[in-house]
C-alpha cells in the first residue's frame, strides 16, 4: 500500500517537474539574457547607484555578492537585536547576541538553520523585514552566481560575467517574487493561514485554554520552499497544519522546492546554446534524486529497529495526514535541495533512513540542490568528471569547448574540499576540545550514544551545506553551536562562491574549442553515468568512516 | 620479464637515494606516505616501553605496517628510477659522441671571396671552445665539432651515432640539407661549417638532458592531475585526522598506526607513485620511435591535435614517382620505347628507374643477362641519364628540355615532332605527373625521340585507412603540396584527406595554421626547409626532419631522426597514450579505495560496534591481518603496475565514447573488483603469521 502510494506520488511529482522544466527554464534564460530593463528596475538602479549595462569582471561580481551579503547579515542582526523596540513584535524581547548572529548568517546564507523556536521568539517585523527579505535575496544571490557560471561557459574570450546587481534584481523581482505570489495564493486556497492576528486564546474541546499563533504564513511559506530556504514560521515547520494542512499542499510544497533547481539545467542548456547539455545535467540530478528517494522510502517502509517493529511501522515523528511515503518524499526533497524544511522529524527516521537524509546533504546539495547553488555545484563536479574522462580518452579535457587546465582543476578541487573539511572539522572539534565536549555531551545531546553523535554530525552537515534542517533531538542554542554552525554556514556558502566565480572568470576568458569526433560528448548517458559515479564515489569515500560511526553502526546493530 | 627484473635491480640504489625528504616533497602524495612511514616506525620503536593492547595494537603489527609503508615509498621511487634508467643508457651512448675533438677554426672567414676557406688562416681549437658563429673546416674522416650549417661544399656524413641509421647521408650547402650535427662523422669530401649552437647547448646536449629526464618539466595536464591528487589527499588527511576525536566519543579511537594505514590506503598512492614514471616513459617511447621532443608539453599537445598538415611528397605519396604509362610518339613502335626505356634504366638504382623496368617487364620486356655498355649517370648539369652501348648506340632519358637539347645537338629536326612532344609532356604535367622523355641514337645518326614515360605520384598503400582512423579520432588532415590545384585535388581524393592546400607557399602554410588556430584547433605539421621554420614555430606541434636545416630544427618542438613524415600519426598516438595511462591509473587508484574501506572500517570499529562486522564482506581473518593486508596490497599494486606505466595503456584509434567505455570498464570496474580479490588473497597468507 505505502509502496504504491510512494510510486503514485512520485509519478505525479515527475509529471509536474516535466511540465515546468522547459517553460520555467527558458523563462529564466530569457530573464537573464534580455537587454531590457523594467521601469521599476531602472528606478531601483538609479536609487542604488548602479549602472545596469556595465559589465563586471569576476572579481567585481564577487565583491558585489560579498558586500551585499555582509550588509544583509548586519541588517538582520540589528533588526533582531532591536526587536524589543520594533512594532508588531508581539511583545517578544530582543534576541541574544549569539542567536542573532547565528540566525542572521543562517538566513543570509540561504541555510535557514533555526536554533530557536520561531513562534515564541520572532515577532512579525523580524520575520517580514529581516527574515522574509533574506528568503528572497539570498535565493537571488545563489541564482545570480549560477547564472554567472553559465555565462563563463557561454561567453568567449571576455573578461566579464554580467552585472551582479542586475542579476540579483531580475532574479528577485522577475522570477522569485511573481512565482511566490502565485504559490502563496495556491497555498491559501489549500488552507494555509495568512493573517496578522497574533495569538488567539481558545478553549479546547477538553475545556482547557490554548494560545493559537496566527501570522502571514502562506506568503512566508511560498518563498521558504521556492527559494530553498526552509525556515519555518512555526517551530515544527511544514509538519504544522497551518503551514502544510493537507497531502495536496504537501505535494505542492514539494513541487515548489524542486521547481527552480530542476529547471535551471534548462536555463543552462539554453544559455550555452546546447539544450542536450541541460538534459544531461538534469538526468544526473534526477538519477541521484530517484535512487536516494527510493532508498529512503524503502528504509522507512521496512521500518527496521525495535520501536518501529513494535509500532508496526516507522511512524514516530511523522504526521498521520502524510504517512510514511509522503514523509520520505518530503524529507528526501528537502535534504536534496538544501531547503531544510521538514514535514516529519528526521531525527525519528529509522537509522538508515536518517543516514540517507545526511548523505543527501553530504552530496553537496547538487541533486538538484539549492537554488542556483545546486547547478553550480553540479557543474563543478562535471568539470572534475570531464577531467578524469578526458584523460581516459587521451585528450586535454574540455567541457563545452572550454579547456579544463590546472587553474580550473585547482578551483574545482578547492570547491569540493570546502564543505567536507567544514563538516568533519566542526564535528571533530565538538568532541576534541574537552570543555566543548563536556558542553556538547551535557547540554546539547539529548540522546547519548550513537544517535547523539549523528545529531552533531547532522548539524554540521546541514550548516556547512546550507541546508538548515536538523536532527531535532539536539539543543543547538548554545554558544558553541551558535558560533561554530554560524561559521560553518558562512564559510560553506561564500568560500565555494569565491571559487565558482573565479572559475567562471577563467572559463569566460577562454575561447572555444570546436567539437570533433575526438571530443568526449558530455550529453550522452555514458557521461551522465560517469558524473553520477564521481559524485557518489567522492562523497562515499569522504564520509564513509563518520557514517559508519553514526547511523551505519546504529542501523546495522 | 627477465629484462624488466634486471631493470628493477639496477633501479634499487636510485630508489633509496630518492627517499631524501627534500626530493620526496615534490610528490605530495608519496611524501605523506613517507611521513606516515617515519611516524609508524617511531611508534613501533617506543611501543614496547608503553605497553600494548590488542592484536591491532601489537608491536608486530606496528612494525608490519611500518615496513610495508617504507616499501610503498620505495616501490614508488623504484618505478621512477626504472623509468629514468632506460633513458640513462641512451644518454650514455650519446655522451660518447660528445667527446672533445680538435676543430679547425677559420680565422676571419670571408664568404664572398674565399667561400671554401682555402686561403684563410686556420687555428686548432677544442670543440668545447667553439662559439656561436664560428666557422670550421671538416674533412673526410673527422668528427663534426658542433652543430652547424654547411656554408660551402658537399659531403657524405655518417649520422649513425644520432639516428642509429648506418647508411651515410649527403649534406650540402644551401637548400634544405645543409645542417650537420656535432658528433657525426664526415666520410668524404671537405665542408665549411658555420657553428649554430652555443657550447653545452648542442643538439646532442639537449638530447642527453631529455632522455635522462633532467630537463623534464611538468606538463599542464600533469600539473592539473597533481592538483586533483593533492586535493584528494587533503580530503583523506582531514577524514583520518578527524576520525580520532570523532571515534573517541564512542571510545573507539583507533591507534595511530591504524590511522596512518587507513590514510595511506585512501590517498591515491598508485597513481602518485607512478605519475612521474609515466611521464618519463612517455618521452622515452618517443625516443624509441626516434623522435626527440623538446618539451613534454609538445608530447601532450600532440594528443590534442585536431588538424594535421601533411606534405604530399613522402607522406601521402611515395617520395619517388613511379612509371605508370609509356606513351610513344606518332610513328614510333611502342615496343621500341619500352625496350629503350627499360635498357636505360637497368642499372639505374633510383626507385624511378626500377619502376620503369618493372613497368616494362609487365608489358613483356625480357631482362637481358648482360648489358654491354657504359652507364651514364644522372647529373644535375645534364639532367639526363642513360647508357652508351659498346656498339655506339646511345639511349638517354630525362627532362623534356634536356633530352630535346641533346637531340637537337645530334641534328634532330622537325618542329611537328617537338610540338607533339611538348603536347605530351604538358598533358602529363597537368595530371600532376612527371614526363620523362626517352631518345635513342644510332652511331653517327641524329637521335630519335621515342616517347614519354609517365611518372606518376603513387599514393601510399593503406594511407587512406590511416586517414579514416584519424578522422574517427577527430583529426582533420590537410595535404600541403606545391602542385597545381587540379593535381592536388586528384591526389587528395585518392588519399582521402579532408582538405588540401595547392601551390602552397610557406606564407600560405603559415596563414592556414593561423586560421585553424583561430578556430580553436590545435595544428601539427612536419617540415624540413628553412622556409618551413615560421610555420613550424607557429604550429602547436612542429616536427622537424633531422635531414632539415638547423633553422627548421630550431623552430619545431620535435625532431624526427628518421625524417619520416608519416610518423606524425604515431606521435599523436603516443601523446594520447600518455594521457590515457595517467587517467587509467588515476581511475584505478580511486576505485581501489572502495575495497580498502570494506577491509579497514570493520577492522577498526567492529570490536566496539559488532554490527559493522557485516561490512567485512571479504571475511578477512582478523582486524590486524585485514589492515596489514590492505597496506600490503596497496604497496604491491605499485610494483605490479610498473610495467603498464612504462609501456603505456594500449591505444587504438576509435571514437572518444568507445575509448571511455572500454577504459572505464577495465580500470574503473577492474579497479573496484581487483583489490577485493587481492586483499583477500594477501589476508589468507598474512593470517598464517602467528599473532595476526
Amino acid at each position: 500500500m505505502e509502496t504504491w502510494l510512494a510510486v503514485a506520488q512520485f509519478a505525479t511529482l515527475a509529471l509536474a517537474i516535466a511540465l515546468i522544466y522547459r517553460p520555467l527554464g527558458d523563462f529564466m534564460a530569457h530573464t537573464f539574457t534580455s537587454a531590457k530593463h523594467l521601469k521599476v528596475e531602472r528606478g531601483l538602479y538609479r536609487v542604488v547607484g548602479v549602472a545596469p549595462d556595465s559589465e563586471q569582471s569576476w572579481g567585481a561580481y564577487l565583491r558585489g555578492v560579498l558586500a551585499f551579503s555582509l550588509i544583509g547579515v548586519l541588517l538582520v542582526y540589528l533588526i533582531q537585536r532591536l526587536q524589543a523596540v520594533l512594532p508588531y513584535s508581539l511583545g517578544f524581547p530582543a534576541i541574544p547576541e549569539g542567536l542573532s548572529f547565528n540566525t542572521a548568517v543562517s538566513f543570509v546564507t540561504n541555510t535557514n538553520w533555526q536554533s530557536y523556536s520561531p513562534d515564541v521568539t520572532m515577532g512579525y517585523t523580524v520575520q517580514l523585514i529581516g527574515l522574509a527579505v533574506q528568503n528572497f535575496v539570498s535565493a537571488g544571490v545563489g541564482l545570480a552566481v549560477a547564472i554567472a557560471l553559465i555565462r563563463g561557459f557561454s561567453r568567449r574570450s571576455t573578461g566579464t560575467l554580467g552585472n551582479f546587481w542586475v542579476d540579483l534584481t531580475r532574479g528577485t523581482f522577475r522570477v522569485l517574487l511573481p512565482l511566490s505570489f502565485i504559490a502563496a495564493i495556491v497555498l491559501i486556497a489549500g488552507g494555509v493561514i495568512q493573517n496578522f492576528s497574533g495569538f488567539t486564546d481558545v478553549t479546547t474541546l477538553t475545556g482547557g485554554t490554548q494560545s493559537i499563533p496566527g501570522g502571514p504564513v502562506a506568503s512566508q511559506e511560498a518563498i521558504k520552499l521556492l527559494g530553498n530556504n526552509g525556515g519555518g514560521f512555526f517551530n515544527v515547520n511544514s509538519a504544522h497544519p497551518f503551514e502544510n494542512p493537507t497531502p495536496w499542499t504537501d505535494l505542492f510544497e514539494i513541487v515548489l522546492m524542486l521547481a527552480i533547481p530542476f529547471s535551471l539545467p534548462r536555463t543552462f542548456g539554453t544559455m550555452v546554446g546546447d539544450k542536450r547539455q541541460g538534459y544531461a545535467v538534469l538526468a544526473a540530478m534526477g538519477t541521484i534524486f530517484v535512487v536516494s528517494l527510493a532508498a529512503l522510502t524503502t528504509f522507512e517502509i521496512i521500518g527496521a529497529g525495535t520501536g518501529p517493529m513494535a509500532a508496526g511501522g516507522a511512524l514516530e515523528g511523522k504526521e498521520q495526514r502524510f504517512g510514511v511515503a509522503a514523509s520520505a518524499l518530503f524529507g528526501s526533497t528537502s535534504t536534496l535541495t538544501s531547503t531544510g524544511a521538514v514535514n516529519s522529524m528526521h531525527d525519528s527516521f529509522t537509522s538508515l533512513g536518517g543516514m540517507m537524509t545526511m548523505f543527501n546533504m553530504m552530496l553537496g546539495e547538487i541533486a538538484p540542490g539549492g537554488i542556483g547553488a545546486g547547478l553550480y555545484g553540479m557543474l563543478v563536479i562535471a568539470i572534475i568528471t570531464v577531467f578524469i574522462a578526458g584523460l581516459l580518452v587521451g585528450r586535454t579535457p574540455e567541457y563545452l569547448g572550454k579547456k579544463i587546465g590546472p587553474r580550473e582543476i585547482k578551483l574545482a578541487s578547492l570547491y569540493i574540499l570546502t564543505t567536507p573539511v567544514l563538516v568533519l572539522l566542526g564535528t571533530a572539534l565538538s568532541f576534541a576540545i574537552p570543555a566543548v565536549r563536556a558542553d556538547v555531551e551535557g547540554t546539547s545531546i539529548w540522546n547519548p550514544g550513537l544517535h547523539g553523535f549523528s545529531e552533531v554530525l547532522y548539524a554540521f552537515t546541514s550548516a556547512a551545506n546550507n541546508n538548515g534542517s536538523a536532527f531535532a533531538g539536539i539543543t543547538a542554542n548554545t554558544p558553541w553551536f551558535n558560533t561554530a554552525l554560524g561559521v560553518a554556514m558562512l564559510l560553506g556558502r561564500f568560500i565555494p562562491i569565491v571559487f565558482v566565480l573565479a572559475l567562471a572568470g577563467s572559463l569566460a576568458a577562454q575561447g572555444r574549442i570546436p567539437v570533433t569526433a575526438g571530443t568526449l560528448p558530455t550529453h550522452r548517458p555514458q557521461f551522465v553515468g560517469l558524473l553520477v559515479g564521481v559524485v557518489v564515489i567522492v562523497v562515499a569515500l569522504t564520509y564513509f568512516p563518520v557514517l559508519a560511526l553514526g547511523p551505519l553502526a546504529e542501523g546495522l546493530q | 620479464m627477465s629484462m624488466f627484473t634486471s631493470q628493477l635491480a639496477t633501479g634499487i640504489p636510485g630508489a633509496f637515494r630518492k627517499l631524501d625528504p627534500r626530493v620526496m616533497w615534490k610528490n605530495p602524495v608519496m611524501f605523506i606516505v613517507e611521513v606516515g612511514a617515519a611516524l609508524t616506525t617511531l611508534i613501533a620503536i617506543v611501543q614496547p616501553f608503553l605497553g600494548s593492547g590488542d592484536a591491532a595494537g601489537s608491536v608486530a603489527f606496528t612494525w608490519g605496517i611500518a615496513v610495508w609503508l617504507w616499501l610503498t615509498v620505495l616501490f614508488a621511487n623504484l618505478a621512477e628510477a626504472v623509468a629514468e634508467g632506460r633513458g640513462k643508457a641512451q644518454a650514455a651512448s650519446l655522451r660518447k659522441t660528445r667527446t672533445s675533438t680538435m676543430a679547425v677554426r677559420v680565422v676571419d672567414y670571408d664568404p664572398a671571396h674565399d667561400p671554401a676557406a682555402e686561403r684563410a688562416t686556420t687555428t686548432q681549437v677544442a670543440s668545447a671552445d667553439l662559439r656561436l658563429g664560428d666557422t670550421v673546416v671538416v674533412v673526410a674522416g673527422e668528427l663534426v665539432p658542433g652543430d652547424g650549417d654547411i656554408v660551402h661544399g658537399i659531403a657524405s656524413v655518417d649520422e649513425s651515432a644520432i639516428t642509429g641509421e648506418s647508411a651515410p647521408v649527403v649534406r650540402e650547402s644551401g637548400g634544405d640539407r645543409s645542417a650537420v650535427t656535432g658528433g657525426t662523422r664526415v666520410l668524404s669530401d671537405r665542408i665549411v661549417v658555420r657553428i649554430t649552437s652555443k657550447p653545452g647547448e648542442t643538439f646532442v646536449d639537449r638530447m642527453i638532458r631529455l632522455v635522462e629526464g633532467a630537463s623534464r618539466q611538468k606538463t599542464p595536464n600533469e600539473i592539473a592531475l597533481n592538483i586533483l591528487l593533492a586535493s584528494l589527499s587533503i580530503i583523506f588527511l582531514i577524514v583520518v585526522l578527524t576520525l580520532g576525536p570523532i571515534a573517541g566519543y564512542s571510545d573507539a579511537a583507533p591507534s595511530v598506526a591504524v590511522l596512518v594505514a587507513l590514510l595511506v590506503c585512501l590517498i591515491p598512492t598508485t597513481i602518485g607513485a607512478l605519475l612521474s614514471a609515466i611521464g618519463i616513459a612517455g618521452m622515452d617511447r618517443l625516443v624509441q620511435h626516434n623522435v626527440l621532443a623538446m618539451s613534454g608539453r609538445a608530447v601532450e599537445a600532440a594528443g590534442d591535435v585536431t588538424t594535421l598538415l601533411m606534405d604530399k611528397t613522402g607522406t601521402i605519396t611515395y617520395g619517388n614517382r613511379r612509371a605508370s604509362e609509356l606513351r610513344s610518339l606518332v610513328g614510333v613502335d611502342n615496343i621500341a620505347l619500352r625496350d629503350a626505356a627499360a635498357l636505360s634504366s637497368l642499372s639505374d638504382p633510383t626507385p624511378e628507374g626500377k619502376s620503369i623496368v618493372d613497368l616494362a617487364e609487365q608489358q613483356g620486356f625480357r631482362r637481358p643477362s648482360t648489358v654491354d655498355g657504359e652507364i651514364v649517370p644522372f647529373t644535375a648539369q645534364t639532367r639526363m641519364s642513360g647508357i652508351d652501348f659498346a656498339d655506339g648506340r646511345q639511349i638517354r632519358k630525362g627532362a623534356g628540355s634536356a633530352v630535346t637539347a641533346w637531340a637537337r645537338e645530334t641534328g634532330t629536326k622537325g618542329s611537328s615532332l617537338f610540338d607533339e612532344l611538348q603536347e605530351q609532356t604538358d598533358a602529363i604535367g597537368e595530371l600532376g605527373g612527371t614526363p620523362l622523355v626517352v631518345a635513342v641514337r644510332e652511331p653517327g645518326r641524329p637521335a630519335q625521340i621515342l616517347g614519354v614515360v609517365y611518372l606518376k605520384d603513387i599514393v601510399k598503400e593503406g594511407i587512406a585507412t590511416r586517414f579514416a582512423e584519424l578522422r574517427s579520432m577527430g583529426i582533420r588532415t590537410v595535404m600541403v603540396t606545391g602542385d597545381n590545384p587540379l593535381t592536388a585535388k586528384a591526389i587528395a581524393a585518392e588519399a582521402g584527406v579532408d582538405d588540401y592546400l595547392a601551390e602552397a607557399t610557406p606564407e600560405d602554410k603559415l596563414a592556414l595554421i593561423r586560421r585553424e588556430q583561430e578556430g580553436g584547433r590545435l595544428v601539427a605539421m612536419t617540415g624540413d626547409g628553412t622556409n618551413d621554420a615560421p610555420a613550424l614555430a607557429q604550429a602547436d606541434v612542429g616536427v622537424a626532419m633531422n635531414t632539415g636545416t638547423s633553422a627548421a630544427k630550431e623552430a619545431g618542438n620535435m625532431v624526427d631522426l628518421d625524417s619520416d613524415p608519416t610518423k606524425l600519426i604515431d606521435i599523436v598516438a603516443i601523446g594520447k597514450q600518455l594521457l590515457i595511462t595517467r587517467g587509467a591509473l588515476t581511475t584505478f587508484s580511486i576505485a581501489n579505495d572502495v575495497a580498502k574501506y570494506f577491509a579497514i572500517i570493520p577492522a577498526m570499529f567492529a570490536a566496539v560496534f559488532p554490527g559493522l562486522a557485516l561490512l567485512n564482506i571479504m571475511q578477512l581473518h582478523s582486524p590486524a591481518s585485514a589492515i596489514l593486508s590492505a597496506v600490503i596490497f596497496n604497496a604491491l599494486v605499485i610494483v605490479v603496475l610498473i610495467p603498464l606505466a612504462l609501456r603505456g595503456v594500449k591505444y587504438r584509434p576509435m571514437s572518444a565514447s568507445r575509448i571511455l567505455s572500454r577504459n572505464l570498464l577495465v580500470y574503473g570496474l577492474g579497479g573496484v573488483i581487483a583489490p577485493f580479490i587481492g586483499i583477500k588473497l594477501i589476508d589468507l597468507v598474512v593470517s598464517l603469521i602467528p599473532g595476526f
